[in-house]
């Protein structure tokens, strides 16, 4: 399975070259143990090439977001309001000192994935805004100021991220720890005193009834370098020995336990924790991991089979399970729309504002997404929807799949096989948080609550993804910085 | 390791294909559907937050929006409220609209599909988005001429062209004042809106469409005379026994003419005879010759049981569907189960006045986008032949003679030929009748149908005549509309 890892260490006639050097006689030349020029001056002239394309698509997108504030203050206020700018303009400055950072200790991370993030965290907060405006909150009960300081907070997060982890294989060695720290955050909020229900699912904990957060959020990441650690470790096990069975081999018995283990880990966040969405993520995670690392598709079978299995069973023994399912096949019906709870009042508004936005949207601060419970948060792209329209709801879903993209271009590309299912693990996560939470508004399946990456109001939420994208660039980096002779010729 | 990849990477493309389906779905293809739910309120901010477009009558708006400076942006007035009010309806911030409100409501707030374009081009060149404007086919000659010849009867009168369909008037009474209930106070709107439901005289019914529907009495004698002609076994000249009263097969029901006499003098009765005197023996009789079957084929052909828009959606006129022959009999005259709005029998006036042919009645003449575009203009359309022409030119005649020699004498006007058949309809053993004529003008080159409703006796409970009632009503509506 591990790729053969050529080094160029035959060394290359052309490192020797003019300051415009291609970029493969470059990398060769770090391959072959020359990480920096020989002078320091010439070191400052080599043109970055990725991470001027990253500024340059950093500062469209900053364009972008002062621009939708702008819009959503003229559509919805009918003046400018500075205030929120210049809180805009500090947050650009900080995504700026990420990308500066990248200068010195990533310098060939993708260019694309900070520009998208930007550009996705940027209309998140527009439209928290607007809706905010829609609410008359105003100072510290504005959600949008919030998330401007949740998002300082995640991006600095960021940035630290990117200094400490200089070579994601550190990682690998703390893989059952961070299997722990996994278990421990997702069995924060039930603690007693420290949890906090909220809108039903025990996710929340409160810190001193001031700062809540989701430790699911970061748990994720957890979850993704335990699996990717424990999968490398173990995948010879898991994917070589079974008896074949309708063309599949199935592993052993004793080979399910880690399967079991993450099953019930799920079944669990669907009893205790009510989350339905939560359970879903992390055992889908697991799954795309697992058969990434054996190559066995009897994995997702087995997998597949049981999630449904202990979903179906959920939906008949837990009513709020049964509720969203029901919801989710009719929720037009006015027994379920006129619930009290748990009814489908949230989903029908959703789509009401969706079809109000209709092709082109009604324009920022138009339209009337804070008709929908929960515009800022579950919402927020059902409210995106309203007023960008199928045209906005179109660019954000290209926007997220050209981030995933970018992700498994890591799996692809990568030499170690930690580092390329960590970055598989890591994009994906992302990419099925979008499907399960923009499936769940437009009713491809039953609506579970989620944040949407980067959009939706949530300190919790942004911390972690913005966390993943700094492992994103770390990982991404290392691929380049190690080209395969193949690929350079 | 790559292979498991390329797999996952496809399964990604699927979920996010997934989304792009579905979210078309919702913002595309069942957008119009999710506006059109009542619950959706977003509907109803959207169409106060553009300026809807008006309704229009000969040029002249009836319903318009003017800005207001609360939270909507526009109060709908309503120009002339309670005579148009049975077109327009209204508009409520709280609850359904009506009438043309309800029926053209994407296009009067510029939601249609047909509009997308045009408001898109609003939206670039920087206009306020607006909605198109409705003109009405209501003569606004003819609506005021209905209105004032009803006088303070309980009822209706629509006038249609026969050739086209067209309603060029259509009053009820008593209405209501559709500017009380667009006023932007939910609480206010409810307490009106009650108090109109909770009126004895029902003033929110529209009696020219539905309502309580009436029996049509003796005006229903045309579709039998329609169906007898029709079904080649009776000529106008065609006789029947003429005693004072019969009773009805099976039952102890009798059966008398209007005056209690026998149909004119003789022993035998012509059809010609009967309907022009218009006398309920004969009919009784003929009903049960031909049977409910041919009735009901006739009446349907001429518009009974199918609900028409126009494009407000409108009542159906009933026919009962199983009948035994004493009913029969009694759905000759037009008592019994039957029932009808009075566009149904201008429907059944004016197939008779168009050679035969019944024309889908309609309220609207154009649809006119914000810039002058037409949107939609609306067609004449057949719904079907009722009669062969042969039959409609004789029953042209009988109904001329009618007016000029027999039971519709009041709706004669001098110099011009009026076709005409009244009615007067039981309601119960002590109840007020029902008054009705219908007819059309001039019966040589048939411009106008017109069918008039009086409930209630006209006031005069079991003494007051279609003759007496509602002929007076229509010729004076017919002498207005024709010296125009």
């Amino acid at each position: 399975m591990t790729e053969p890892t050529a080094s160029i260490a035959s060394g290359s006639p052309s490192s020797s070259g003019s300051p415009s050097s291609s970029r493969g006689a470059r990398r060769a030349a770090r391959a072959a143990g020359e990480p920096t020029p020989p002078s320091g001056i010439r070191r400052i002239r080599l043109p970055q090439k990725l991470r001027n394309l990253e500024l340059a698509l950093l500062l469209f997108a900053c364009v972008i977001n002062a621009g939708a504030i702008v819009l959503v203050q003229l559509g919805a206020l009918g003046a400018i309001d500075t205030q929120l700018i210049l809180l805009g303009a500090g947050l650009s400055a900080l995504v700026l000192a990420l990308h500066i950072s990248m200068r010195f200790v990533a310098r060939d991370a993708d260019p694309f994935l900070l520009p998208i993030a930007t550009l996705l965290n940027g209309i998140g907060i527009a439209m928290i805004y607007r809706i905010d405006i829609a609410e008359g909150d105003t100072g510290w009960d504005s959600a949008a100021v919030r998330q401007i300081v949740w998002s300082a907070i995640a991006i600095v997060c960021a940035i630290a991220t990117i200094l400490v982890i200089r070579n994601h294989r550190v990682l690998f060695k703390y893989t059952y720890l961070s299997g722990l720290v996994a278990i421990v955050l997702l069995l924060l909020p039930l603690v007693p005193g420290l949890g906090d229900d909220h809108d039903g699912a025990q996710v929340w904990i409160s810190i001193a009834g001031v700062m809540n957060f989701q430790p699911g959020e970061i748990a994720k990441i957890a979850l993704a370098v335990f699996f990717a650690g424990y999968l490398v470790r173990n995948r010879d096990s898991l994917s070589m020995v079974g008896r074949t069975f309708l063309g599949m081999r199935f592993p052993r018995a004793r080979d399910l336990g880690p399967l079991l283990v993450v099953w019930a880990l799920s079944m669990a966040v669907i009893v205790f924790q009510r989350d339905l969405g939560t359970a879903l993520l992390y055992f889908g995670l697991f799954l795309v991991m697992l058969y990434v690392a054996t190559g066995r598709l009897s994995w997702i079978v087995l997998g597949l089979s049981m999630f449904l299995a202990g979903a179906l069973i959920a939906s008949q023994v837990l009513e709020y399970v049964g509720n969203r399912f029901a919801n989710w096949l009719n929720p037009f019906d006015p027994a379920r729309y006129e619930a009290e709870v748990g009814g489908s009042y949230q989903l029908v508004q959703g789509l009401f504002g969706l079809s109000n936005g209709g092709l082109i949207g009604t324009g920022w601060g138009q339209g009337r997404p804070d008709i929908t419970p929960v515009p800022q948060s579950d919402y927020i792209i059902a409210s995106l929807g309203e007023e960008l329209g199928l045209a906005g709801i179109f660019a954000i879903l290209a926007l997220y799949l050209l981030f995933v993209s970018r992700g498994f271009r890591i799996g692809f590309a990568g030499q170690d096989d930690f580092g390329k299912l960590l970055g598989v693990g890591l994009s994906f996560v992302v990419a099925l948080q979008v499907f399960i939470v923009v499936g769940g508004v437009m009713r491809v399946i039953p609506l579970t609550g989620l944040t949407t990456p980067f959009l939706a109001a949530g300190g919790s939420s942004l911390v972690a993804n913005w966390i993943i994208v700094a492992l994103l660039l770390r990982l991404s980096d290392t691929v380049r910085n190690h080209p395969r002779l193949v690929i350079d010729g | 390791m790559n292979r498991e990849l390329k797999r996952i990477t496809i399964l990604v493309f699927v979920m996010f294909l997934s989304l792009f389906v579905a979210s078309t779905i919702v913002q595309y293809a069942q957008a119009e559907a999710l506006a059109n739910d009542p619950r959706n309120s977003r509907t109803l901010y959207e169409s106060y937050s553009v300026e809807r477009g008006p309704i229009l009558v000969g040029g002249e708006p009836i319903a318009y929006s003017q800005p207001s400076d609360d939270d909507y942006k526009f109060q709908r007035v309503y120009a002339n409220g309670p005579l148009y009010a049975p077109i327009t309806g209204f508009l409520p911030i709280n609850g359904e609209a009506t009438g043309l409100e309800r029926s053209l409501n994407s296009y009067l707030s510029g939601q249609s599909s047909t509009q997308f374009f045009d408001q898109l081009n609003r939206l670039i060149s920087g206009q306020d988005p607006m909605g198109a404007s409705v003109e009405v086919a209501i003569d606004p000659v003819a609506q005021q001429a209905a209105w004032d010849a009803l006088g303070d009867y309980t009822g209706a009168v629509i006038v249609t062209e026969p050739s086209t369909g067209r309603i060029i008037a259509m009053v009820t009474k008593p209405t209501y004042d559709p500017n009380t209930l667009a006023v932007h106070n939910s609480g206010e709107v409810q307490e009106t809106y009650q108090g109109l439901v909770d009126d004895p005289s029902d003033p929110l019914y529209n009696r020219a469409t539905g309502g309580d529907m009436n029996p049509p009495g003796s005006v229903f004698k045309l579709v039998v005379t329609a169906a007898a002609l029709e079904s080649g076994k009776y000529t106008p000249e065609s006789t029947f026994p003429n005693p004072a009263s019969i009773t009805l097969p099976g039952t102890d029901s009798v059966v008398r003419n209007t005056d209690g006499g026998t149909c004119g003098g003789g022993a035998q009765v012509t059809l010609a005879d009967a309907l022009r005197l218009s006398c309920n023996i004969p009919f009784a009789e003929l009903g049960m010759a031909l049977g409910d079957d041919a009735i009901r084929e006739q009446a349907e052909k001429f518009g009974f049981d199918t609900e028409f828009d126009i494009p407000t959606a409108t009542q159906p006129s009933t026919y009962p569907a199983v009948l035994d022959e004493p009913q029969t009999a009694l759905t000759a005259f037009g008592q019994g189960d039957v029932r009808a709005t009075p566009l149904q029998m201008a429907m059944v006036s004016a197939a008779i006045a168009n050679g035969g042919i019944v024309m889908n009645p309609n309220l609207v003449d154009q649809i006119t986008a914000p810039d002058f575009t037409p949107l939609q203009e609306f067609q004449k359309s057949e719904f079907g032949r009722a009669i062969s022409k042969e039959t409609a030119d004789t029953m042209v005649r009988m109904m001329v003679n009618g007016v000029e020699n027999g039971a519709a004498s009041n709706a004669r006007i001098d110099g011009v030929s009026v076709a005409g058949k009244t009615g007067t309809a039981e309601n119960g053993e002590s109840d007020p009748y029902t008054l009705w004529f219908t007819g059309f003008a001039p019966a040589d080159a048939p411009q106008y149908a017109i069918t008039v409703l009086v409930e209630d006796g006209g006031g005069q409970g079991q003494e007051g005549f279609g003759n007496g009632i509602a002929a007076p009503v229509a010729k004076q509506v017919l002498e207005a509309v024709l010296n125009k």
